[in-house]
């Protein structure tokens, strides 16, 4: 195919998805994306798209209005959420993946964010939406969603990552692609209600130690909270990047728990109970608990700790380019606080080049880091680490391992490392 | 006056009249009911707060389990396919790859009272009754060994029963087992030598994000599944015109025994006027459709395999597929294990042609 042939050939679907599966596979058809660019640079030969006219610069575009609510134009087809089938027994009670390999800035765009439902994703009105408020309070309240809309609105951005994020890697390199072993988490900007609001609107006594929280979908997914967090930064939320929340991240309210596991951040928020105890729902004990090595298990495992990826290049963003400029960039994130710097190695841990962080860390939410290298064209295992406000600096897998043995699951925040092949391939391993 | 002026003023007017109402709060939404509270507050805690006044045994809880709850975690809770399993896995939380069960790993026995009454059965949640769930709570953990089988569950009784793994939890530790010691930023000579350890592409479970194509390539092409799927509508419109008069000479006692026997399988079907897609496909209109062909369902690559061949499910289809799903049609994802009894499968067959519209 020459530069002509390629760039007025329509991108169908399939022929989107045969690029996909190369860049997947890598290999051949890495070798011949790196000739194709070099191609379109010989010296000497005038580049057609320049020389020749085009349709797109003769005729028409679409008109206003082509596509009420936009969507990604549909050569971005392959940016989408995906799913592992073999982890759960349907797609009911089930999760798939953030396309973080594809995407660059620190928002999640909400059509793309991962999905994670115990009962599926309900189709809740706001008209048919109320939340009570009750247990040990002066006054026992029902919200409707207007009346929500009528209390002092803030905007926060905050990272929600599950904990089950990289969980699949605990036992070893299983799954080759960032959106696999890192998207279970996305970022986004929230307006609502501070949750410290509405409890004070109910009044809460003294003997208030613990909030139950639950959604009004079948699982309902209670989960207990201490008091503390919830006057603390909490927030019910009905905005996320500006627009209403989507069905799948809790349409029409869901809370927001700040820098703590993705599970508590219930959707379809449809009950508050101030409580004196923690009401040890199953979403607390059977699941999204950590299981030593001599078998005893930790609870109340809320936080994320500190933790990064290089999303490119990655397993499903290979180099294509070859050797010469190359930009490495990546997600750092803690749920203790700001990012306050990401390191980068190239040879697998031995040594670390501080990268640049795109903005100062937020508390709470994604930082996206670069460092931009001038790439020899030879092998590299790729790995990047993150430090926070506490000085926390994100552990080894073995460092992990050393502590809590092999059966962990959740809260997976080892250092990743992508072994990028001469090629520019890359693939998920484990170094020692 | 400029307009700017007259919202400025607005505002001070405003202002000194809505601070004093924020110290008494906004004032906004209303008390809740009693009944309200009642309806929705249902958790139940650790030491039997929220339990309600009930009883339930483990015979009632077996015949409840098989009924609502096997098809997924199995006749003896031992879980089908990967659906939880809820019963077995003593002593192995210390050794590789844990098998966790309400016996082997939930500590308090509320939670399962808890999670069945508000959550399950998967579908059809909020449908048990007090008494059903204590049944079902105490077949479970008669599943476990934890008690006899002739014991009966109440809320008087509740908080005796010894739960194995009870003490087996620690609060997070990590602020003392593992923060400390993640705190070295080295930069240079942090390690002598480097080996790839391990390799995913080596395990090899990444899914391929073009499994469609791939399978599109084996047999026909996409654009003809497509075409097949889209046929799929008119093949049934004459099965579905037809239907009345099918409808009309099913007998009726047979409709009534499988409304029963479709009980199994209402956790994940639905049929009649209002029927959804679930975790399985619609039924109305079954017997004569193509298979595979109900708009918006994903359907398993081995179900697409069939409408690629023009299965078509008939009153005989259905029925073997119903004898051994699994055998019948191999690697389709509906975790049933199938009817035994012939009758059961005519019942059912007949029940959902009575829906056929």
């Amino acid at each position: 195919m020459d530069e002509k042939e390629r760039a007025t050939l329509p991108a169908t679907d399939s022929g989107l998805a045969l690029n996909r599966r190369n860049f997947l596979r890598g290999g051949a058809a890495a070798g011949a994306l790196v000739a194709g660019a070099a191609a379109a640079k010989a010296e000497g030969t005038p580049d057609p798209l320049i020389t020749e006219k085009q349709p797109w610069a003769t005729g028409w575009g679409d008109g206003v209005d082509a596509t009420p609510y936009g969507l990604p134009i549909r050569f971005e087809g392959d940016v989408i959420r995906r799913n592992v089938e073999w982890l759960t027994a349907d797609v009911i009670s089930s999760i798939n993946f953030t396309p973080i390999h594809a995407l660059d800035g620190t928002i999640t765009p909400a059509g793309c964010a991962f999905e994670r439902h115990h009962s599926g994703a309900i189709e809740l009105a706001k008209e048919d939406y109320r939340l009570m408020i009750h247990g040990l309070v002066d006054k026992p309240l029902v919200f409707t969603y207007e009346d929500l809309e009528r209390f002092p609105r803030v905007n926060r951005t905050y990272f929600l990552e599950c904990a089950a994020n990289t969980g699949m890697e605990w036992a070893g390199a299983q799954l080759n692609g960032a959106q696999f072993t890192h998207g279970m988490i996305h970022n986004m900007e929230y307006s609502g209600v501070t949750l410290r609001t509405l409890l004070e609107e109910a009044g809460v006594k003294p003997e208030g130690k613990w909030i139950y929280v639950e959604g009004a979908d079948a699982s309902s997914n209670g989960r207990s909270i201490p008091i503390e967090k919830a006057l603390d930064d909490c927030l019910v939320a009905f905005k996320a990047n500006g627009e209403a929340l989507r069905k799948e991240h809790g349409y029409p309210v869901r809370l927001c728990v700040p820098g703590w596991e993705g599970n508590m951040w219930v959707k379809w928020l449809r009950r508050v109970e101030v409580t004196d105890q923690a009401v040890e729902s199953r979403e607390e004990t059977s699941k999204y608990t950590d299981t030593l090595a001599d078998g005893t298990s930790r609870k109340w495992t809320w936080v994320m700790d500190a933790k990064s990826v290089v999303t490119s290049p990655s397993p499903q963003s290979p180099i294509k380019h070859g050797k010469g400029p190359l930009v490495i960039t990546g997600l750092a994130w803690s749920g203790r606080g700001a990012i306050t710097a990401v390191d980068v190695s190239i040879d697998g841990g031995k040594t670390w080049t501080e990268a640049r962080l795109a903005a100062p860390g937020q508390k709470m939410a994604l930082t996206r880091f670069y460092l931009d290298i001038e790439w020899d064209g030879s092998e590299m295992l790729l790995q990047s680490r993150a430090t926070d406000e506490t000085g926390y600096v994100q552990p080894t897998k073995k460092q992990l391992r050393d502590v809590r043995g092999e059966n962990s699951v959740y809260h997976n925040n080892c250092i990743q490392t992508w072994w990028v092949k001469e090629n520019g391939e890359a693939e998920n391993v484990e170094v020692s | 006056m400029s307009k700017f002026r007259n919202l400025l003023i607005g505002a001070a007017i405003v202002a000194p009249l809505a601070a004093p109402a924020y110290a008494e709060g906004f004032g906004l939404g209303r008390e809740a009911l009693p009944e309200e509270i009642a309806a929705w507050n249902l958790d139940v805690s650790p030491d039997g707060t929220g339990l309600p006044v009930g009883s339930g045994s483990v015979e009632d809880g077996e015949y409840l389990f098989s009924d609502k709850c096997a098809v997924c975690h199995g006749e003896f809770a031992e879980g089908v396919d990967n659906w939880p399993k809820l019963a077995g896995g003593e002593d192995t939380l210390a050794r590789k790859d844990p098998i966790k069960t309400v016996g082997s790993y939930w500590p308090y026995l509320s939670t399962v009272w808890d999670y069945a009454h508000r959550s399950m059965p998967f579908g059809d949640a909020q449908s048990l009754t007090v008494d059903e769930t204590y049944a079902i709570t105490a077949y479970i953990i008669y599943s476990n060994n934890l008690v006899d089988d002739d014991f009966v569950l109440s809320n008087e009784n509740f908080l005796e029963v010894e739960m194995p793994n009870a003490d087996g939890f620690i609060i997070d530790d990590r602020a003392e087992t593992e923060y400390p010691n993640f705190t070295n930023r080295c930069m240079e000579n942090c390690k002598e030598n480097v080996e790839i350890t391990m390799r995913a592409a080596v395990l090899d479970v990444t899914p391929e994000e073009e499994g469609a194509e791939e399978a599109a390539a084996e047999t026909p092409a996409e654009t003809e599944v497509a075409a097949a799927e889209e046929a799929a509508p008119a093949a049934e419109a004459p099965a579905a015109e037809a239907a009345p008069a099918a409808a009309a000479a099913l007998n009726p006692a047979l409709v009534a025994a499988g409304e029963t026997v479709f009980k199994k399988c209402k956790a994940c079907h639905q049929v009649g006027p209002d029927a959804k897609n679930k975790v399985g496909p619609v039924l109305n209109g079954l017997i004569g459709r193509s298979i595979a062909s109900v708009d918006g369902f994903k359907y398993s690559p081995a179900m697409k395999a069939k409408a690629d061949e023009g299965f078509v499910w008939t009153e005989e289809t259905v029925a073997a597929y119903l004898k051994d799903p699994k055998g019948y049609i191999p690697k389709n994802k509906m975790s049933f294990a199938g009817l035994k009894k012939d009758e059961d499968i005519a019942a059912v067959i007949a029940y959902i042609e009575s829906n056929a519209q």
